[in-house]
Formats: structure tokens, sequence, C-alpha cells
């Protein structure tokens, strides 16, 4: 009866657990592995100029729209006082920052996070091709243009093809008469493309502008790097405007689409706008969170990783409790060890995450055999239970302190890390050890507190796991799972593995 | 086929009917013991009591040191009575227990022999009114009561202290029983944990036979060189009768009964156990499960204590096979 109860509980936490976490690999994706780590970008363009005294300023800045093989991990603008909407009409974002009345150099930062996700949704830009603009050159260069165009359009086959052959010769190294006239008076790369997309749209290729940020490490002054993007009949196509090469540079993305500016200042002067760009490692845990909440899955509003910081630091910690408690059941009621309190072995461990395990042994085996030693010259003193535990837990403090104070002066930065064992957990490991000693023997008393040991070290092994701390912290319905898990051991009646031994004489037989 | 049974531990046991701690808390403590009758058995003062009231022998509760004031007036407790035991009410596994018999110039003499002043007395008495023996340390109350001078005819089995007799009751009816004889390595404690030797009791007619120590079968005393084996334990159907009354006290199904033989006044109840450990196993060299079942299997348990000690005596027969050669 109860085990049929217990039984049908656990199947049904192990269901739900499973379930959801399967859930959450296959449609959220989120990864199993802790191994892998996603590169983010950190992206800021820094907005700097002189406001016009007593005139409304209003700002407005082309900003990037889902690039396409990123995620965004995290947006944000910077502007005290000024409004902020963003307005997204389908091929272009743009944030638009106004303030009535301001004075003096004002600096407004836009500040975007991006991560490298080969599973990141973009969605394709299926938006109709616009109409063919016309030409757009003087009337003088129309001659030239046409002979470049005639020439290219008999070498290619379709628009893509078109367009390569129209950029190659172009950016021919060893122009001709009317490639060389057309490459007259244009300055930079911007016009250079202009061009390009003229030359194209002469021919009835529609092409377009967009500007690209590549994303170099370290970089503080940097610019949009214009390119150009050819309709192929069912989406735009990238290509290189200096070589005709299709495709964007990996490691770049789309920052504004089309040839509007990407800065518009009114009500302001002396305009500069710079990008920097930065890199660092994330885990891909995070990043596959927040895309997994821009698919706007319910599921992860209940994600730990909506906490504030700090929080989900505690929490990566607390989760692997259970687990270390769950080691616990085992030892205890399957294999049968003895510990002194039942869960002092997990807090110990818990404290042997900071010190790290050879240290952690270490200063727990030097606190607890000073401590022993004092705490047997109390016995003499023939003291009251309490105060007897008092005197303990103060000496137990004291003892940290000094082997604080003594492994900082030695240098040894581990020692410091002693503060951290729970004090009150040792003082009453010492007392235990001491009354085992005093009613059982050292032997016994030595073999419980190594077995203590042993257990806490196992324990912290297992909480130290990275790919655990993960599991559990993504996926923290698996902790259902370790739930159902004990309470079937809650119902386990087999023996226990010590108890074989203890038995042993009944086998003889 | 002896290979077998060191390759397959588990099934071996399983088949000698022998009870592991998990199946004995989940199938036996839990279902049968209510948690509300613990303090029952936890408070030895409240068994003394209870026994008491139902007419059951116990040792004679001297007096009862409830706070430290009155450790001040030990001595003049202490005056009237020659022998007597401290133990704490709630204490576990023999801890706290003190034997004493008064010497001569405010001394006394424990019963290991050391000799302590009214001062040490003392303090193990505030000792044991701090909680120090009882379960998380909460406080306790120190009991004074009787000392039991030993029936002799354990005199050669055991060494200082006397030797006790557990006792396995469920629902009322005794299951197993083993006599426990202190060795020095115990200290003179009738405790199997520390080295006292355990000895199965047919319970038939409360003859002794195997016995073991620290898990090994023994079949000399270690210290005084008696044997083991064969030793007729004297009153052995009131000890039944006493057992199975004490289940009907307390109303715990899976009981341990201790039991101790005086010289002069019989077997006495010395306490009761709601968690009764399972070496009893090992003394019998028997497993406790074949009989468990039985008495489980059973729809109603005989109401009168003599039906009960007959069922018990036919369990033993029909499980345990011919007296000596038990199915082991």
């Amino acid at each position: 009866m109860h085990n049929l109860h217990v039984r049908i509980l656990a199947t049904l936490l192990v269901v739900i657990g499973c379930g959801l976490c399967y859930y959450k690999v296959t449609r959220l994706g989120l990864p199993l592995l802790s191994t892998e780590d996603a590169e983010v970008w950190t992206v800021e363009a820094r907005i700097e100029f002189k406001a016009r005294s007593a005139t409304p300023v209003k700002v407005q800045l082309a900003i990037p729209k889902s690039p396409a093989g990123y995620t965004v991990v995290d947006e944000n603008f910077v502007s005290s006082d000024y409004g902020l909407t963003t307005e997204d009409d389908g091929i272009r974002r743009t944030a638009l920052w106004t303030v009535r009345k301001t004075k003096g150099y004002q600096v407004l930062y836009y500040r975007i996070q991006l991560a490298r996700d080969p599973m990141a949704v973009t969605t394709p830009s299926t938006l109709p091709p616009p109409a063919v603009a016309p030409p757009e050159y003087p009337e003088v260069l129309r001659p030239a243009a046409q002979a470049v165009l005639d020439e290219a359009r008999r070498k290619s086959a379709d628009v893509l093809s078109f367009s390569r052959e129209v950029l190659v010769r172009f950016n021919d190294p060893n122009p001709d008469a009317n490639v060389s006239l057309l490459r007259q008076d244009l300055q930079t790369q911007e016009d250079w493309t202009k061009r390009a997309i003229g030359l194209l749209a002469g021919g009835g290729a529609p092409a377009r502008l967009v500007n690209l940020l590549m994303l170099r490490d370290g970089v503080r002054h940097g610019e949009l790097t214009p390119w150009l993007e050819v309709y192929d009949g069912q989406s735009w196509q990238p290509m290189n405007p200096r070589t005709g090469e299709s495709g964007i540079p990996k490691d770049c993305i789309v920052w504004q689409v089309g040839d509007g500016p990407v800065l518009d200042v009114q009500g302001g002067r002396f305009v500069k706008l710079e990008y920097s760009v930065g890199r660092h490692t994330q885990e891909m845990a995070v990043v596959a969170e927040q895309r997994a909440r821009q698919m706007g899955s319910r599921i992860m509003e209940f994600s730990l990783f909506s906490l504030p910081v700090q929080t989900q630091n505690v929490y990566r910690v607390l989760l692997l409790a259970p687990v270390g408690a769950f080691l616990i059941v085992v030892l205890r009621n399957v294999v049968g060890v003895n510990t002194f309190g039942t869960f002092m072995p997990v807090l110990i461990a818990l404290a042997f995450r900071e010190t790290k395990l050879q240290w952690g042994l270490i200063l727990f085996t030097s606190v607890v055999a000073l401590g022993l030693a004092i705490r047997f010259y109390l016995e003499y003193l023939k003291l009251l239970l309490v105060p007897r535990l008092a005197s303990v837990l103060t000496i137990v403090i004291m003892l940290m302190a000094v082997i604080s104070l003594l492994t900082h002066k030695l240098g040894i930065d581990r020692g410091v890390s002693v503060a951290l064992f729970p004090m009150v957990i040792m003082a009453m490991t010492i007392e235990r050890m001491s009354l085992v000693w005093e009613e059982s023997g050292a032997w016994e008393a030595l073999q419980q507190g190594f077995g203590s040991l042993t257990v806490a070290a196992l324990a912290f092994l297992l909480m130290s796991n990275k790919q655990l701390g993960h599991l559990v912290f993504v996926f923290p319905e698996l902790l259902l799972v370790v739930l159902a898990a004990m309470l079937l051991l809650g119902r386990y009646t087999g023996y226990r593995l010590t108890e074989l031994w203890r038995f042993r004489a009944a086998l003889r037989g | 086929m002896a290979w077998r049974n060191w390759l397959l531990p588990g099934r071996r046991l399983r088949e000698l009917g022998i009870m592991g701690m998990n199946q004995r808390n989940a199938d036996f403590i839990l279902p049968y013991n209510q948690r509300s009758r613990y303090p029952l058995v936890d408070d030895k003062r409240r068994t003394k009591d209870l026994a008491q009231a139902a007419g059951i022998a116990v040792p004679k509760l001297y007096g009862v040191i409830e706070i430290e004031h009155q450790v001040e007036e030990l001595e003049i407790l202490l005056a009237p009575y020659p022998e007597f035991v401290i133990k704490p009410a709630h204490g576990s596994g023999g801890e706290g227990i003190w034997v004493v018999s008064s010497g001569a110039g405010g001394r006394y003499r424990l019963a290991g022999g050391e000799q302590v002043g009214v001062d040490e007395l003392g303090y193990h008495i505030s000792s044991i009114l701090s909680g120090m023996y009882s379960l998380g340390g909460l406080p306790d109350c120190a009991l004074l009561e009787y000392r039991v001078r030993f029936d002799p005819i354990f005199d050669a089995v055991s060494y200082q202290g006397g030797p006790d007799i557990r006792t396995v009751v469920f629902r009322g009816v005794p299951v197993m029983a083993m006599l426990r004889l202190p060795t020095r390595e115990s200290g003179g404690k009738a405790n199997l944990h520390q080295g006292a030797i355990g000895v199965g009791i047919d319970l038939r007619d409360g003859s002794t036979f195997s016995g073991v120590r620290r898990e090994s079968p023994v079949e000399h005393h270690p210290d005084t060189g008696g044997t083991i084996a064969s030793l007729q334990i004297p009153h052995w159907d009131e000890i039944l009768a006493l057992t199975a009354r004490c289940h009907d006290l307390v109303g715990l199904g899976y009981l341990g009964v201790d039991i101790v033989i005086d010289r002069d006044l019989g077997p006495l109840m010395l306490e009761m156990n709601a968690r009764p450990g399972l070496s009893i196993q090992l003394a019998n060299n028997a497993g406790l499960l074949p009989r468990l079942n039985r008495v489980r299997s059973l729809e109603t348990v005989p109401e009168s204590v003599e039906e009960r000690i007959v069922l018990a005596k036919e369990l033993a027969a029909s499980v345990s096979g011919k007296r000596n050669s038990p199915e082991l």
C-alpha cells in the first residue's frame, strides 16, 4: 500500500522532472552540457554632441535589428534626462532620444550584448523588393556605365552573377577608361558603395546599402563599414562592394539597412558617433536562456536566471545541497556508513567549495584535532553541558581566527578561508567525537571521524562537479527526480552493505 | 555451495530471514510503533510508574533528582542506601549508568572498582540533568534506584556488571530472546555494541545455546572462562509472561524488553526499547523475519498472556527446528 503510493508518486515526479527537462532541451535549446561557452560581444555606440541652448533636442540612432547568427543577451540605453522610444518599421530599428531643454555637452550611450549562437532564431527578411531606384550617377557617366553593364550582362546568368561581374569590373585594379571615369571623385567607402549601387540599379538589379559593424575585440573608435545587398528575387544577398564576393565577413553584424543617416541629431552641434567593441566568453546556458526567453516561453518566466545575479549564485550552491543529501541517503541507508550528524558532511562539503579539497581537509582536521585536545582538558574541569558546548564553540571560533591569521602571515591564502567553516557544526562534531571517544574508545571515534570526513570529501567531489551544478541550475526540475529517488530509498528495506559484513557469521553456516 | 553465499550475500541473508536495519525501520517500527507512545519507553521514570501500576516487578525507585539544587543535598539523600544505581531517565545504550555502593569515609565505590567522592557523584548527576545522555541533549532527570543483586547462576559467565535478558516482542508475542553477558571490554555493561556477549535463548525452555561477541561466535566467556551454552535461565516462563505484559503496558507493536534476574526478587523489568537492535539474530544464529512474518500474518493475536506464550513457544519450535541446531 505504502510502497505503491510511494512508487506512483516517484514515477510522477520523474515524469514531470524529465518531461520539463526534455522540453527545455529540445524546444528551448537549453544545453545539457556545461562545457559549451559562447562568445559574447559588447558593442557600445557613444554619441556626443553639444546641445543648442533653448531648443528641444532630438537624437535618432539606427540600431541593429536581431542580427543574424547572434542572440541579443542584453540591450540598454544610457541617457539620464532623455525620453527614449524605439521604433521598428520592419526593416530597421531606431532609438529616439528626446529632451525639451538641456545644455552643454551631451553623451548618450547605446549598448548591446550579442552572443554568437548558431541556433539563434533569425527572421528572414521577406519584404518585397523595392522598386529599382533610378540610377544615381551624373548624366555624363551614362555611356561609361552602360558599357560596363553591357559587358557584365553578357558574362552573367542571373542577378547575382550579374552583380558580381559589375563589382569585379568596378573594382578592377587596372581599370579601363570607362571604369576610371566611373570611379572619379569617389572618396569614401560609402560613396564607392553608393556608386556601385547606382550602377547595379542602372542594370536593373535592385541593390541597397547596409552598414556593418565589424566585431573586433578592443576596438575603441570603430566605424561602420558600408556593404551592399542585392535582391535575387527571393531575399537580400549581402555582397562585398570591393570584391563582389557574396556574404558578410565573419564576426560582424548588420547595424543599419538602407542609406539613411545612422545618426541624426536635431538641436545639437559637433556631433560625434563612435563605436567600441569588446569580447568575453559567457556560459552557453545564459545565452540559450536569453534566446528561450525571446521565444516567449512561459516556462522561462520561472527560470532561476531571472533572479538577481547574487541570488542566482546563492541558488547555484543551494540547489546542489539536495544532491549532497542524496549521497548521504545512499551512504547511510544503502552502504551503512556512520557519520557524526546526519547532514554534517554536506555542510562541511559546502565549506570545502571555498577552501578546495586539500586545504579543506587540512584545515578541518587541524581545527577538530586542536578542538578535541582542548575539549579533553575541559572534561577534566567537569563543566555542565551547555556551558561546555558554548566554550567549545568559542574555542573553535578562536582557533579558526588563529589559523586564519597564521596562514595569512605565512602567505597561504587558502588558509584564510577557514572562516567559512560552519563553526556550530564543528563545535558539535568535536563534542560528539569526544563523547564517542570516551564511551566507545579512540578507535571508534577516529573511525567515525574519518568516515565523516570521507563522506564530506565525496560530497564535495560530487557537489563541485561542474556538469552537475549546471544541470541543477539550468534544469532545477531535475531535483524532482532526485526527490523521487529519495522517496524510493525511503522505502528501501534491503540490507545495507555493512550489514552483509555484520551478519557474516550467519553466512558461514 | 559456500562460494555462492559470499558471492550473493544479500540473497543468502534473505533466505536465512535475517532482518536488516532498513527493513526493521520501514516494515516494523514505522507501521507498528506509534510515535506518541515512544515517551512511555524513552522516559524510564514513566515506564517504571506504568509497570508498577500494572503490577510488573521493577527495581525499586529510591528517588528522582530533577533540579540542580537537589545535588547539594545528595549525601543526605543517599544516606539510607548502602547500594544504589544512578541512571539518566532518558538514557540510551546503557550510557550514564553508575552502579554505586557506599564505602567508608564518604567514599563511594563504583561497580568497576573505582572510588569516587560525593562531589564526583554530584557532577555526574549534574551532567545527567543537563542532558548529556539524553537524546538531543534535552534536560533530563536522574533516577536513584535499587541495585539489582544478580542471580549467582550467571556469576561464571559475567564480568563485573550483571547480565540481562533482551526479548523482542512483536504484537505482544515474544519472538526472540538473548542473554547479554558483560565482559571486561564492555566495561561491565550488557551492551553488545561495546563488546558484551550475546547468547541465544531457546524460547521454549529458557536454555541458552550459541553466543556471539563482536559478531563472531564464542563458546566461553573471555574473562571468566565459563561455558556459555546450556545455561538454564531461572523463572523462564515468568520472564516470558513479563515481556508479553510489557507490550500491553506501552502498546508498542515492535518492542525490546530488558529483564534482569534478582537473587531475591526474581525477574525485574529494567527498561524497554522502541528500537531494539538486530544483534539478537546473531546471538540466536537465526533470522527474525520468519517469526515476525508469522506473527504479522495472524489476523488477531490472542488476548491472554498465557495463550501468547504458548504461541511464542510454538513459533520458536516450528521455525527454529530442533534445539541446539536451529535452521542455520
